[in-house]
């Protein structure tokens, strides 16, 4: 013990931390019956991490390559010990994290916390999540399995239908003409060296903004603090509010832990280039609401083809969603309503339309 | 100055005097916390393990064809995952050995010039029965027995004892 302790003086009498140590313990999180929200973003960025830690280990054994890659995979779920658990709990937590990146994300709207002065820290957020996604997309095709194989052939013909500079996007990110090897080998760099470069860095913005400007009070609650100040409370950081993510990381963790034990991931069939599409194929569960729109979507709406047109909608969509934060106007009163409408507009079809596509023949 | 400990959560909170249970409840937390990090990186320490290769060359080989190796050469075949080294000497007899150095485990090579087996790597060389007689290896090669069937050259490993 006391060996660990000079150790600390050693380190304090070079870095001399106690001015950070009382800048955090000054920094304070508002409590209020709507704070347990704030957790969910934590919850993602260890989730984050998780990712970054299981990825780096699955990449002592994964080859990537049309003839490797399928066998690599393979090998770690029966080869490697404890590979099944890697690659389960890599799986789990790639879903995991999309879903509480989603669920942040509709908690931010839903207490109004994307308003000014935080409309930086709302749009990095949307890049985050878009960035996922490409993860998502990118990390499943890895394996080389024909689920994989026509989800990215559909995914990038989708990125072809955009007029004039689709085409170029689809042989970009397919290496080719059609989806191969050199595909796989594109999806490879970009899951493991591009994307976490950007993310990691798009990231420290994001929770740098988060830490100068503090966590927002909804205005309701902000409301009944005005009227009653009495009311109005706050709990320290460091080390509360830091024990507190703490463990809900601890429960996090258990919960991964348990899911990938009892339900790993499976693998599936190695793709076949030349091989038909599985009947009742479909995307992942966080491309569905797309998937089945653009599946709704008549073949021809007026001269424009329906793909082109569903397509176009959902950039111009996520536009506006980026956005966001600008539409609404000083005058509170007046512009709130339509954007909490908006909002549970957009997460009630987005359940809708994920379920009616995970229903759907 | 000291770790921040679980318990500094109530630390705004005057204390009278210690209490025991407290003590108790930070051993449970802190027993707890180390339990479940042992649960996970056990599992990843097993991980860094690569598993065993299925064939190490405990089985027997074809290392090549009578006719294929003229006398006084040699060629290495490879035996399970590592390179072998089979002999054709100048008096007809065939003879394998691992083509591994005991050195730095470079590949060796037969030279005819010389009618030995040597390692370019650090000028280390062994006669043809794999004895080390000149130059850094430590140890001889491990020499393999041979059989010839039809046309076949087979190199097994010899059985221990």
């Amino acid at each position: 013990m006391t060996v660990f302790r000079n150790m600390i003086n050693w380190l304090h009498e070079r870095l001399e931390w106690d001015d950070l140590i009382k800048l955090l313990r000054k920094k304070t999180v508002p409590r209020h019956r709507l704070s347990y929200w704030y957790f969910l973003g934590g919850i993602t960025l260890f989730l984050f991490v998780i990712q970054v830690l299981t990825g780096i280990l699955l990449l002592l054994y994964y080859q990537p390559g049309a003839n490797e890659a399928f066998e690599s995979v393979q090998y770690i779920m029966t080869k490697v010990q404890f590979g099944w658990l890697i690659r389960s709990i890599h799986s789990w937590s790639a879903n995991l994290m999309i879903f509480t990146a989603f669920s942040h994300m509709f908690s931010v709207l839903f207490l109004k916390a994307y308003r000014k002065p935080r409309e930086l820290t709302w749009i990095s957020g949307v890049i985050l999540l878009v960035l996922a996604m490409g993860f998502g997309f990118s990390g499943y095709l890895l394996p080389w399995n024909t689920l994989a194989f026509f989800a990215t052939k559909v995914g990038t013909d989708m990125a072809g239908q955009v007029p004039l500079i689709g085409h170029p996007i689809m042989i970009f990110l397919r290496g080719g003409e059609e989806v191969t090897g050199a595909t796989l080998t594109r999806f490879f760099g970009f899951h493991v060296a591009v994307l976490p470069a950007v993310t990691t860095l798009l990231l420290l913005v994001h929770l740098l903004l988060v830490q100068r400007q503090g966590m927002s009070v909804p205005p309701k609650v902000e409301a009944e603090w005005a009227a009653n100040p009495s009311a109005r409370r706050e709990i320290k950081f460091f080390p509360n509010f830091v024990l507190r993510e703490l463990m809900a990381w601890y429960v996090g963790l258990g919960a991964l832990g348990a899911l990938a034990a009892l339900f790993p991931w499976n693998l599936g069939v190695k793709a076949d280039l030349f091989a038909s599409a599985p009947a009742g194929i479909k995307p992942e569960w966080y491309f569905l609401f797309m998937f089945q729109t653009l599946k709704l979507v008549p073949s021809k709406v007026w001269f424009i083809d329906g793909e082109v047109l569903g397509i176009l909608a959902f950039g111009l969509i996520g536009l506006i969603w980026l956005l966001l934060p600008f539409f609404e106007s000083d005058r509170v009163a007046r512009s709130k309503q339509w954007i909490t409408g908006l909002s549970v507009f957009a997460l009630a079809y987005v359940i809708a339309m994920s379920v009616y596509g995970y229903l759907a023949k | 100055m000291g770790a921040y400990e679980p318990g500094m959560a109530n630390m705004n909170r005057p204390l009278a005097k210690p209490i025991p249970r407290r003590g108790f409840v930070e051993l449970l937390l802190g027993g707890g916390f180390l339990a479940t990090a042992a649960a996970f990186i056990y599992p990843v320490l097993r991980y860094f393990v690569p598993p065993e290769t299925a064939n190490l060359g405990g089985g027997s080989v074809v290392a090549g064809k009578v006719g294929e190796l003229k006398p006084n050469s040699g060629k290495i075949f490879p035996f399970g995952s590592r390179p072998g080294l089979l002999i054709h000497t100048a008096s007809g007899e065939y003879l394998a050995m691992s083509a591994v150095c005991t050195h730095l485990s470079c590949t060796v090579q037969y030279r005819p010039d010389l009618n030995e087996v040597w390692c370019a790597c650090h000028n280390g060389k062994y006669s043809v029965d794999g004895r080390n007689i000149s130059g850094p290896p430590p140890r001889p090669l491990e020499t393999y027995e041979v059989q010839v069937r039809g046309d076949e050259i087979f190199v097994s490993r010899r059985l221990e004892g």
